[in-house]
């Protein structure tokens, strides 16, 4: 497998009178070549804010600390500056974003938006770019292709307006393709086809994808591996059948046991109890402490991402008991769990 | 689309009848007698103003001389000036062109110069460049055109001999157009100069806002991680939607540039509609007065239906429905 991108110890920080907050806090994670990583977890957690550092583009006055390391193949992205910069974003790392709607620019045709892309980074004319542009629409399974470049944002539906996303985003051909939250502004009829379509391209282009979401559901059986992400940090990694099999961390424990199963026995669904906090409140230690059900004495310091299986890390004390098994003693005794059945 | 052409355009054409209605109303009811002028010093006796009176159809009642003046609008007649005994549409179509130049070269001034500073500033946000471009063109914004009018010709025009501080031509200039063209640019400078250093600040704030507004918005960040230019992201994606905002201003801008010039035209003897419809005032020549209300006015409202027109055209969420 070849590493495609590795991010190391990855550190965002954001002024505040009398200090700084850090919305991001740590990160950890590497991409392979044609694979997809899911980075899940509960807005606020980071997870826009991490990807949007890929490209350098985290939002004034945020700043990327000293110490964060963001490798794209041989590529320092944190050393790069100015036309250097330029020419990793959407050549390297292309980027699909939430909402289709007001993530297109309302006054260029779709066909340009596109050809646009092409043309920051291709040495081709603009009739190639915009021949490329219409392939790329086919290829993201918009029909009528060649009318549908004269058409400007408004005039498409949601889940044809994410599909020209994706189709800017490929129109440099990224080895990387970001994702954030690619569905959640759509149907839900529309999403499964939306996925659909960046499997079939990761598939087909080798691709490597981060999948950002704060939906579960849609990473079973798409993403090989899996990242959890709580208060700024990741809590908890593995690769997707394991975590689905064996969550580990309590606040994973806690997110599968607030969404509702089609199979297996009824139960009565748990949210997490309380909220996510701000970056402003998180408490020392282990930052799930206020919200956990298992939390315990040293919870009051703060964990290190610990092993508990292969390719199994999680960010809690528990993981210290007796290696992994632990974990599948601690499920069922998960306190509201065990009053579950619905009556 | 077409539909909606139609009846803004109705809209506008009766707006401009609104306005003519209490044009006419609000001038009559200027204190005042249009006929204190007359008589050269001498007061007028009775069988003279009763004469004078009838001539200019003071007599009538009020709807009546509406009437007239309405009729005469429609085969585009204006009637005699009290004061200089000449049709109001002759004294109207001679000073129109100075007054188009002085306003023209003002408007392109703003939205050249005042949208890329504006832009500039957006772009710059907090900067020390941003921080002195706002309090200068605040102090602009403040200070009265007449007073700032004053001091330019004052010091520049009198002073310092560069420029000349007042009228449109010298009569004494020798050569071919070219030198007479020279001549009128010269004295185009300082009264162009007043009126623009007080109106740019309204269209830099202005486009300011609308960028600051546009580039926090997610296409973008779209621009951005695609990996265009600097001067793509902010001309190209930013501008071209920062600009539709700073549009709909221009025709709300116009009467602010008119009235300004009333001052600035009158500070500078600039030969315009403005020092016309000031001396017209003075005079209380009702005539001059309604005819040049009445140009200004049908400018406005022609020039924020444009405006709206170029909106629809420019955007085409606007455009193709």
């Amino acid at each position: 497998m070849t590493r495609v991108l590795d991010v190391r110890d990855l550190r965002i920080s954001f002024p505040v009178s009398g200090g700084r907050l850090h919305p991001v806090d740590g990160v950890s994670f590497s991409l392979d070549r044609g694979e997809t990583l899911a980075l899940v977890g509960e807005s606020g957690c980071g997870k826009s804010l991490t990807s949007l550092a890929l490209l350098r583009l985290v939002p004034e006055p945020g700043r990327i600390d000293a110490g964060s390391v963001i490798q794209l193949g041989d590529t320092d992205v944190l050393a790069l500056r100015g036309e250097a910069l330029r020419r990793i974003r959407g050549k390297r790392i292309g980027m699909i974003f939430q909402d289709p709607m007001t993530s297109l620019n309302p006054v260029f045709t779709v066909g340009d938006q596109i050809a646009e892309g092409v043309l920051a980074h291709l040495p081709v004319s603009k009739a190639e770019a915009w021949e490329r542009a219409r392939g790329l629409l086919d290829e993201v399974g918009i029909s009528d292709s060649a009318a549908r470049l004269r058409a400007y944002p408004h005039q498409l539906s949601g889940g044809m307006r994410q599909r020209v996303m994706i189709a800017i985003a490929l129109s440099a051909e990224p080895e990387i393709l970001v994702a954030d939250e690619p569905t959640t502004a759509l149907d839900v009829t529309v999403q499964a086809q939306i996925l659909e379509v960046l499997d079939d391209l990761r598939r087909r282009r080798g691709m490597a994808v981060l999948l950002i979401t704060h939906d579960l559901g849609i990473v079973a059986g798409r993403a090989d591996r899996v990242a959890v992400m709580y208060a700024g940090q990741i809590v908890e990694e593995a690769r997707t059948g394991d975590l689905f099999a064996r969550p580990s961390h309590p606040y994973t424990q806690g997110l599968f046991a607030s969404v509702p199963r089609i199979t297996g026995p009824v139960t009565r669904l748990t949210p997490i109890r309380g909220t996510v906090p701000p970056p402003t409140a998180w408490p020392s230690g282990c930052r799930f402490r206020p919200r956990c059900p298992q939390a315990f004495d040293k919870s009051e310091l703060p964990p290190e991402l610990m092993t508990v299986g292969e390719g199994h890390r999680m960010r809690c004390w528990l993981a210290e008991g007796d290696g992994p098994i632990g974990m599948a003693s601690v499920l069922p005794s998960h306190p509201e769990r065990s009053e579950g059945g619905i009556p | 689309m077409r539909h909606w052409l139609l009846r803004r355009t109705l809209q506008a054409a009766l707006t401009l009848a609104v306005a003519v209605v209490l044009l006419f109303l609000l001038t009559h009811l200027l204190p005042g007698d249009p006929l204190a002028r007359e008589g050269a010093g001498r007061p007028l006796t009775s069988v003279q103003r009763e004469a004078l009176q009838a001539r200019y159809g003071l007599d009538r009642p009020l709807l009546e001389q509406l009437g007239t003046f309405v009729g005469g609008l429609a085969r585009g007649d204006l009637g005699v000036s009290i004061e200089y005994g000449r049709p109001v549409v002759g004294l109207l179509a001679e000073r129109l062109p100075a007054t188009a130049l002085l306003g023209g070269t003002v408007l392109v001034l703003n939205f050249t110069v005042g949208l890329w500073l504006g832009v500039r500033q957006a772009v710059r946000k907090g900067s020390a460049e941003d921080r002195w471009l706002t309090t200068l063109s605040l102090a602009g914004y403040a200070t009265p055109s007449f007073w700032l009018g004053l001091v330019l010709a004052g010091i520049v025009g009198v002073r310092w001999h560069l420029l000349p501080p007042a009228g449109m031509r010298d009569p004494l200039i020798a050569g071919g157009t070219l030198a007479a063209a020279a001549d009128v640019l010269r004295h185009l400078v300082l009264p162009a100069l007043t009126l623009s250093l007080v109106s740019i600040a309204g269209t830099m704030r202005y486009q300011r806002n609308a960028m600051l507004e546009t580039l926090r918005l997610p296409y973008i960040v779209t621009a951005r991680a695609k990996g265009l230019s600097e001067r793509q992201v902010i001309w190209r994606h930013g501008w071209r939607n920062a600009l539709f905002p700073v549009l709909t201003l221009f025709g709300l801008w116009l009467p602010i540039l008119v009235s300004g010039s009333v001052f600035v035209e009158t500070v500078f003897a600039w030969p315009g509609l403005g020092s016309l419809a000031a001396a017209a005032v003075n005079g209380r020549d009702y005539p001059l007065l309604m005819g040049a209300s009445v140009l200004v006015a049908t400018i406005v409202i022609v020039a924020s239906l444009l405006s709206d027109v170029a909106y629809a055209f420019l955007d085409p969420r606007v455009r193709l429905s």
